[in-house]
């Protein structure tokens, strides 16, 4: 930790002019390639004043296992063929679910850096070719393979013991977990983009209709906790988590063009800058310094905090890495929202609602807007970058002219974090 | 029993020598269940092999009943949830292992904190693993 704290600067300040999101969900005729196409698509039909693929220099791509959910190795230069863009060099960047982060920071990088103006980064994953177990096995590959993974822990359960830990340590109970999957399933009612553009409560009336139709005992349900509390309608994962605790299984992409801030006018009056970037690593929980929180995410934000020159009080909303319903609660106590602990009660008092004084996952979350693990860390940028310049539609948050958004993007269970800190200067 | 510090030998020990056998730094003193060749405190290089007692205390556990493809094997399931855990063994370092002797399906009556020993019973000559069992 000797140099980490050490506050970094960009060599020159990065903007993002454009965002382009696929649709999230299951689509077995398509392959990650076109649902980045679909994403590139997106954000060239979205941008403000136009645009020439032929600006762009370089190229990311976040993708954390094509080799084993397509069989496809090296696909960075198949994006690159499939939008049209050979030869310029585009680099496929894993780091898990953080793996698009990741790839986000590099293309910053690269601008900062003088060597480039003009740099596309993305994700995507394709997921749903595999059934469950086999992605069960795939993601249980970011963990530790020697020591973590042959005593039977799966990722849900990693942060099953995680949960459990916080319930032990704080007054964290089994409702505070269902609430937030029950928030962001509102927010992702919202959404568009969204695998579940539905709230908990419209998934309950739908299996009670069907139900019905079917002329089956009608279940009892009344609210939404009712039907998250029913082992049929919810059932064990890794317990103390359920499976509306967990993000889905998803195919999507997603895609952001990032430029020398002296140019962004060209592109839009609006862009939206890259303030601080932060990233860290951690270890295998059993190895972390708590089993309740995520060291990589506490030295990231502070790291992104710090080189934005902000502090938690000018944070706006946040994006956080709901992979689990926990990570959530956690990543508000890690990225200083909530003091340790204080997390469950602040989703208790709906302080983390898009009304609340501490907005999170506004665009439904990895739980609700679903979780293509190597596009989610870019997705999270597109739902700052929209909603810091008021175009988010319904589920724009409540309070009026938001400046600074964040993102909090991890990999594995805390082997990587990257944090972001997104900033509307005009 | 002699070699190289790394994930075959402490599977090895586990399997033929029936222990726990991990390294200790001979610089700083830093202990490490895992075999590794480098001390990740010091970043010296002067490991040595140290036996750990076997006795720990659960810290945190989850019972998965969507479990991966190895523990499908072993009979664990949706019926038969696979407990899991992270154990703090006596000599101070935490490690991650299977919790055995204990029933999944009823998580509540699984205390953390409780007093745990290395199980040799279930090591699998194929894949072996590192559990645990209520002491």
């Amino acid at each position: 930790m000797a140099t980490i704290n050490k506050k970094r600067q960009l060599g020159r300040p990065v903007s993002i002019v454009g965002a382009g999101l696929s649709q999230f969900g299951a689509f077995p005729e398509k392959d990650s390639r076109d649902l980045f196409v679909e994403a590139f698509q997106d954000m060239v039909q979205s941008m403000d004043k136009g645009f020439d693929i032929h600006d762009i220099e370089c190229a990311y791509v976040g993708n954390y296992s094509s080799d084993l959910f397509e069989h496809q190795g090296h696909t960075a230069p198949i994006v690159a063929d499939w939008l049209g863009i050979t030869p310029i060099p585009i680099t496929r960047i894993e780091n898990a679910c953080a793996s698009s982060g990741s790839a986000l920071r590099e293309g910053v990088m690269a601008i900062a850096s003088g060597m480039y103006d003009v740099v596309l980064v993305g994700g995507m994953e394709k997921m749903t070719n595999l059934p469950t177990d086999g992605v069960t096995d795939v993601l249980a590959s970011a963990a530790d393979g020697l020591y973590e993974v042959p005593s039977g822990l799966t990722f849900p359960g990693i942060f099953g013991a995680i949960a459990k830990a916080h319930m032990d340590r704080y007054e964290t109970n089994l409702d505070h977990l269902l609430k937030v999957g029950i928030k962001n399933h509102q927010n992702g009612a919202l959404n568009p983009k969204a695998q579940f553009q539905q709230t908990i409560t419209e998934m309950m009336e739908r299996r009670k209709a069907r139900a019905q139709e079917r002329g089956q005992e009608v279940p009892a349900w009344e609210t939404d906790l009712d039907f998250l509390r029913d082992d049929r309608s919810n059932p064990w994962i890794a317990w103390p988590l359920r499976l509306y605790d967990c993000a889905p299984i998803t195919d999507g992409a997603s895609c952001v063009l990032l430029v020398s801030a002296e140019i962004a006018d060209n592109f839009t009056d609006t862009p939206i800058s890259v303030a601080g970037i932060g990233q860290a690593t951690g270890k295998p929980l059993h190895d972390s310094e708590e089993l309740t929180s995520l060291s990589a995410a506490k030295a990231a934000s502070q790291q992104a905090y710090d080189m934005a020159g902000i502090t938690v009080a000018d944070i706006d909303l946040a994006e956080v890495h709901d992979c689990f319903t926990i990570a959530e609660i956690v990543a508000s106590e890690d990225l200083g929202f909530f003091a340790p602990g204080e997390g469950p009660r602040a989703v208790d008092e709906g302080r983390t609602a898009r009304d609340g004084d501490h907005p999170i996952n506004t665009s439904g979350g990895l739980k609700a807007k679903g979780h293509p693990v190597g596009a989610s860390g870019v997705g999270q940028v597109i739902e700052i970058y929209h909603q810091l310049r008021g175009e988010a539609g319904e589920r724009q948050m409540k309070k009026a002219n938001p400046s600074v958004g964040i993102t909090h993007n991890v990999g594995g269970t805390g082997g990587t974090c990257v944090v972001n800190v997104l900033r509307r200067e005009s | 029993m002699t070699s190289e510090f790394n994930a075959a030998a402490f599977y090895k020990h586990l399997k033929e020598g029936k222990k726990l056998m991990g390294v200790k730094c001979q610089d700083c003193g830093h202990l490490s269940p895992e075999p590794r060749p480098m001390c990740p405190v010091c970043h010296g290089f002067n490991m040595e092999w140290r036996q750990f007692s076997g006795r720990a205390k659960l810290s945190t556990f989850t019972c998965i009943s969507i479990v991966s493809a190895a523990m499908a094997a072993k009979g664990y399931g949706r019926d038969n949830p696979c407990c899991a855990g992270i154990v703090t063994l006596e000599e101070g370092p935490r490690i991650s292992a299977r919790i055995n002797g204990v029933d999944g399906r009823n998580p509540q009556d699984i205390k953390t904190g409780m007093d745990v020993v290395l199980d040799l019973e279930d090591v699998d000559e194929e894949s072996p693993s590192l559990a645990f069992k209520p002491a």
